[in-house]
């Protein structure tokens, strides 16, 4: 009876690797990017509401912690159109070979960050 | 649902600690998953200390000395000790492998030795593979078709045909990627696994194969083959260097390119 088996060790003992890494970085960022939208409509809503409500959102945001919030979630943005174009050339049948995967998964993550430096660079010079 | 965690009866403890041998040389570690099902015990991870003066550069040749000298009851597959038969395939390190390929100077500590990933375990090292075996068998994977054989020779391929099949048929089906893979360990029941979809891919890349449509039809489906994410684990730990990513990506377009 194989129900009565035991299961072999799986992600216990699997080391991590770069390829399955930024693949479930891929479905976090997804639903971190759908989080987001959800303090964007509180923006938004707020806007609509009133100049009291509007003054209390812009006061998260522009707090500290609202600043690491939306840091983060440009980041998530930025990550996930990054693997996002990753993933549309695969479907296009490019980038399978070994070193290619490599190259374009570092390429993904220091794309990311750069997006997101460079969005909050010229975001604060407007400020 | 994923199971991300091993059930009560699969969690591993603290096992027996062999010695190495009395005026032992260079004294490697090895960590190795022992199951019982006669014991009615959880696995196990044992220690073995092997003298390396003594056993040969493989992991296989460590395992075999093990059974030969220490414990003549550890349990593993093996066959040709050089890499076609695909019967020692194992999770040496973290990364699934062929013990007769992987060379115990690769591991700079302790070398960790765990049947294959997230399959039921028949005992120590030997997992149960009967259902990538129906998977495959599943895909029907001989030559299909409806014209007659010529009566004078055989189906004729042109050296170009023939090409496109390289880097498919060396496959050995020792499940190395099939296990390696997430989705295939949260979705085995439904999903073909890497290892399958590389055969479907050599059938459906043959020009002598007739069922191109069939095979096609039999693969467009949520599970089957689109529990593919491109993760790649298969391609990163393949021991014969083969794709299966890049050819469940070609099947992909395939059906793409049908839909025109």
């Amino acid at each position: 009876m194989s129900s009565s088996r035991p299961l072999s060790p799986h992600l216990q003992v699997y080391r991590p690797q770069l390829t399955s890494a930024l693949s479930i970085f891929h479905r976090m960022t997804g639903v971190i990017n759908a989080l987001g939208t959800a303090l964007l409509t509180w923006w938004l809503v707020a806007a609509a509401a009133g100049p009291s409500a509007f003054a209390m959102v812009q006061g998260f945001l522009g707090s500290p912690v609202g600043y690491v919030v939306l840091a983060g979630w440009s980041l998530s943005l930025f990550y996930h159109l990054c693997n996002g174009i990753r993933h549309l050339f695969w479907d296009a049948g490019y980038g399978f070979e070994l070193a290619n995967v490599y190259r374009s998964g570092v390429a993904v993550l220091i794309g990311a960050v750069l997006l997101t430096a460079g969005a909050w660079g010229a975001g604060l010079a407007l400020l | 649902m994923a199971e991300f965690t091993l059930p009560a009866n699969s969690k591993i403890r603290e096992g027996v600690t062999w010695p190495a041998p009395e005026g032992a040389g260079t004294v490697k570690a090895f960590r190795v998953y022992r199951y019982d099902p006669d014991s009615g015990e959880t696995p196990r991870l044992d220690t073995f200390h092997l003298d390396l003066d003594d056993t040969g550069p493989m992991v296989l040749d460590a395992l075999l000395k093990i059974k030969s000298d220490v414990d003549p009851t550890l349990t593993l597959r093996r066959s040709c000790r050089e890499g076609i038969c695909g019967s020692c395939a194992m999770n040496i390190d973290g990364v699934n492998t062929l013990a007769c390929l992987r060379a115990i100077s690769d591991s700079r500590g302790a070398v960790t030795v765990y049947p294959l990933p997230h399959r039921p375990v028949i005992k120590d090292l030997v997992p149960d593979l009967s259902q990538p075996y129906a998977q495959h068998a599943a895909i029907q994977p001989w030559l299909k078709t409806d014209s007659p054989t010529p009566p004078d020779h055989e189906r004729l391929q042109s050296p170009e045909d023939r090409a496109m099949l390289d880097g498919l048929w060396e496959c050995i089906l020792c499940f190395c990627c099939q296990t390696a893979c997430p989705s295939y360990w949260w979705s085995e029941e439904r999903y073909l696994g890497p290892a399958v979809l590389l055969q479907a891919y050599r059938w459906l890349a043959d020009s002598r194969d007739e069922y191109t449509g069939e095979r096609l039809d039999e693969l467009d489906d949520p599970f089957r083959l689109y529990r593919c994410h491109t993760i790649m684990n298969c391609t990163n730990t393949c021991p014969k260097g083969l794709n299966p990513g890049q050819a469940i990506g070609h099947i992909k377009r395939m059906l793409v390119e049908r839909r025109d």
